[in-house]
């Protein structure tokens, strides 16, 4: 806990570092299309210009986002996460035998909160996220994000998005929102799909928080959503390093592959006593402090750390993945 | 007859783009003059005097060593439809590559509609419309979905009109009654064309094609062939690489041919066909008689093959060889000069061997 300090302050800097590219790219992003945009467009293209490129720019996002939430594989991941809250509530349903003896405290096995469920339904937003974090929402994210680029690479459109042009850098940037918005969807899909199982299996009502204080009910939902939007942020040091790897080769499987292994590599060296010193830097390190927003008064200290290393991360595998990919060759 | 030159390799640099001035007609390149530049979309010509393709000693090997491009310097004229030949791997993707910015080249220069790439793809790449190496498509998204992420690709284009031009280039290739299909189950020709399409979704000012008609039934090819002189003829440039010697001959007025990643040649497609003799061929019942006519009138290499007797002609008056076959009683079906194809022309220049260099 005592090396805390210097963990933050990098994580500040790096920050500061990404939000400067950021901006720097976004402008040269625009250089080009302004330049150009008075010579292309022929007929009709003189009312508006402003909110015209900006449309114009934002134009492969939404493409980006249609065909990545149209695509069969996306929405067998979205349909395998949902389906993780009805099987655990389904489960504690039938344990239960549909009563519901009160436990109290903190779960003794299985996910965090999994005995208040038959309590109030609401707990079972937070046991199902508390169980996919460690496995299925990073399996997810890291199919999605591996596949970014080697995916398109593989399928050899790639070479027609850059000839198009689409610009590397507005690629990436796109690349890198679709799975920010990935990260997003399947932490709802999850809190959402509990949240219908729990208000059919369970009653719902005020909650008990970890800390022993009642709030309403109004309130625990708002925590519930406090809670997906920082599962979701937890998964961004992740998708990062995904689109690195997917930056490195031209097969998808093998992007897919690499950064799901890492995911699990992950996992394991978090697990071993030995290697303390180095986990604090491992992306899942923290990402079970989302708990602590069920405490009163929240305890931020883990959900700092946790969001400073995911932009830690973020920074360092962006960077590298942006300048992997603007000096690649496109030969796929 | 117009005298065959040696071939017209190492031409100076800057030769001028004029066709020439051919009175044989029996292989006319049919393709339009060059038209006036700049009739084109967004046309700030300048620059493109010297050429809307230019490179210069343009090299590029492979991380692994692969020496693909050795010191090309290419000169496409505008309006031009330019076939690029070679046997495979002689480097025509490599250089289509690097005009293009895919790749970046080792050493030396490209330069595409006056600006020069990867630099200023930005700018450059709105008006060139490519198909590179084959489509590459999305299979789980139909035809015409393909052709909207393309165009969302480009920030130039005009979401506004983004629909129509799709489905004006989805009728420009035929594929309008498929454009709903999945393009996972496109056979491979429906493919190329969706291929096609993209490269026409807006108004270009340079095409660059790589194999263009590969996976094409003749009616394909045949369309192909007329909208690349539509094109031609609108003023675009069309950069061609292609196998099909026909092709090109039929549509190309400049080719230039490689080898293992040199260019042998590059010009007028009627002067590089011009550098390999044509030759005298004699249809005739009589081929012994006819054989030792031709012999007696200085032809050389005569070859008897059937009822057709072949010789390279010789200097005098082919009038007189006739007048001789005819004293001699050979009965003659047909008397006249083959031209040499291009394809004579591209096995003289790249050798007969069938192995790919490696
Ligand atoms: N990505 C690559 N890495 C290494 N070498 C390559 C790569 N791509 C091509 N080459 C090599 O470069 C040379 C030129 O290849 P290129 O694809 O440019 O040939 P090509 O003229 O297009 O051939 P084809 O007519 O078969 O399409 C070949 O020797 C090939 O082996
Ligand atoms: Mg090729």
């Amino acid at each position: 806990m005592s090396r805390a300090e210097p963990t933050a302050k990098t994580a500040t800097t790096a920050k500061t570092a990404t939000t400067a590219t950021a901006a720097e790219t976004a402008t040269t992003g625009q250089a080009g299309p302004t330049g150009t945009a008075p010579a292309a467009t022929a007929p009709g293209g003189t009312g508006g210009v402003g909110a015209a490129r900006t449309l114009w720019t934002l134009g492969l996002l939404r493409s980006e986002l249609v065909t990545t939430f149209r695509r069969w594989r996306t929405l067998a991941l979205l349909a395998v996460l949902a389906a993780v809250p009805v099987l655990v509530g389904v489960a504690v349903r039938i344990e239960t035998g549909g009563g519901g003896g009160p436990h109290g405290g903190g779960g003794g096995e299985g996910p965090a909160f999994i005995a208040q469920i038959t309590n109030n339904g609401l707990f079972l937003v937070f046991t199902a996220l508390a169980a996919t974090l460690p496995v299925f929402l990073p399996l997810a994210v890291g199919v999605v994000a591996g596949d970014t680029i080697a995916g398109e690479a593989s399928a050899g459109t790639l070479r027609y998005l850059l000839v198009a042009p689409a610009g590397r850098t507005r690629l990436l940037l796109t690349k890198y929102a679709t799975v920010t918005a990935f990260c997003l969807a399947a932490t709802f899909v999850v809190a959402v799909s509990a949240l219908v199982v729990g208000a059919l299996l369970f009653p719902l009502g005020d909650l008990t928080t970890i800390s022993g204080t009642r709030i309403g009910f109004g309130e625990g939902l708002a925590r519930a959503l406090l809670i997906a939007l920082v599962v979701a942020a937890s998964l961004l040091g992740l998708a990062a390093l995904g689109l690195f790897v997917s930056t490195l080769t031209n097969s998808g499987v093998a992007a897919m592959a690499t950064t799901v292994g890492l995911v699990i590599t992950a996992q394991i060296l978090d697990q071993i006593p030995q290697l303390h010193a180095i986990q604090p830097y491992l992306f899942p390190h923290y990402w079970l402090s989302f708990a602590d927003l069920m405490r009163e008064p929240v305890y931020w200290d883990g959900l700092v750390k946790n969001l400073e290393l995911q932009a830690l991360y973020a920074a360092v595998f962006g960077s590298a993945a942006w300048a992997r990919f603007t000096t690649k060759d496109i030969t796929a | 007859m117009d005298e065959p030159r040696d071939e017209p390799r190492d031409e100076p640099r800057d030769e001028s783009v004029d066709l020439p001035v051919d009175g044989d007609a029996s292989a006319p390149p049919q393709a339009p003059p060059p038209a006036p530049q700049d009739a084109g979309a967004g046309g700030n010509g300048n620059g493109d005097d010297d050429g809307v393709i230019r490179t210069r000693a343009l090299t590029k090997r492979y991380r692994g060593g692969q020496l693909a491009v050795d010191g090309l310097d290419l000169t496409v004229p505008a309006g031009s439809v330019f076939g690029f030949l070679g046997p495979n791997g002689s480097g025509k993707t490599t250089t289509i590559r690097m005009l293009m910015g895919l790749i970046e080249p080792t050493s030396g220069t490209a330069r595409v509609l006056g600006q020069s790439m990867p630099r200023h793809a930005r700018t450059v790449l709105p008006h060139v419309g490519a198909l590179i190496e084959g489509p590459a498509l999305y299979g789980f998204l139909s035809g015409r979905d393909n052709l909207l992420r393309q165009d969302a690709a480009d920030p130039t284009a005009d979401p506004r009109t983004r629909r129509s031009r799709v489905a004006a280039a989805l009728d420009r290739v035929g594929l309008t009654a498929a454009a709903g299909k999945k393009a996972r189950a496109y056979s491979l020709g429906m493919k190329q064309r969706l291929g096609l399409a993209a490269a026409l979704l807006q108004p270009r000012r340079l095409l660059v094609l790589d194999e263009p008609t590969n996976g094409l039934d003749p009616q394909g090819m045949r369309e192909i062939r007329t909208l690349v002189r539509e094109l031609a003829s609108d003023g675009t440039t069309v950069f061609l690489s292609s196998h099909l010697l026909d092709e090109i001959e039929q549509v190309c007025t400049h080719a230039a041919v490689m080898a293992r990643g040199r260019l042998l040649t590059q010009g007028p497609v009627a002067d590089l066909a011009a550098g390999a003799r044509g030759r005298l061929v004699v249809t005739t019942p009589d081929p012994a008689e006819a054989a030792r006519v031709l012999k007696e009138q200085g032809v050389g290499d005569v070859v008897a093959d059937g009822d057709r007797v072949t010789g390279e002609p010789p200097e005098r008056d082919l009038a007189d060889v006739n007048a001789a076959l005819v004293t001699a009683g050979v009965r003659a079906r047909g008397f006249g000069i083959e031209r040499a194809s291009l394809e004579d022309a591209f096995v003289a220049l790249t050798g007969e061997g069938f192995d790919v260099a490696g």
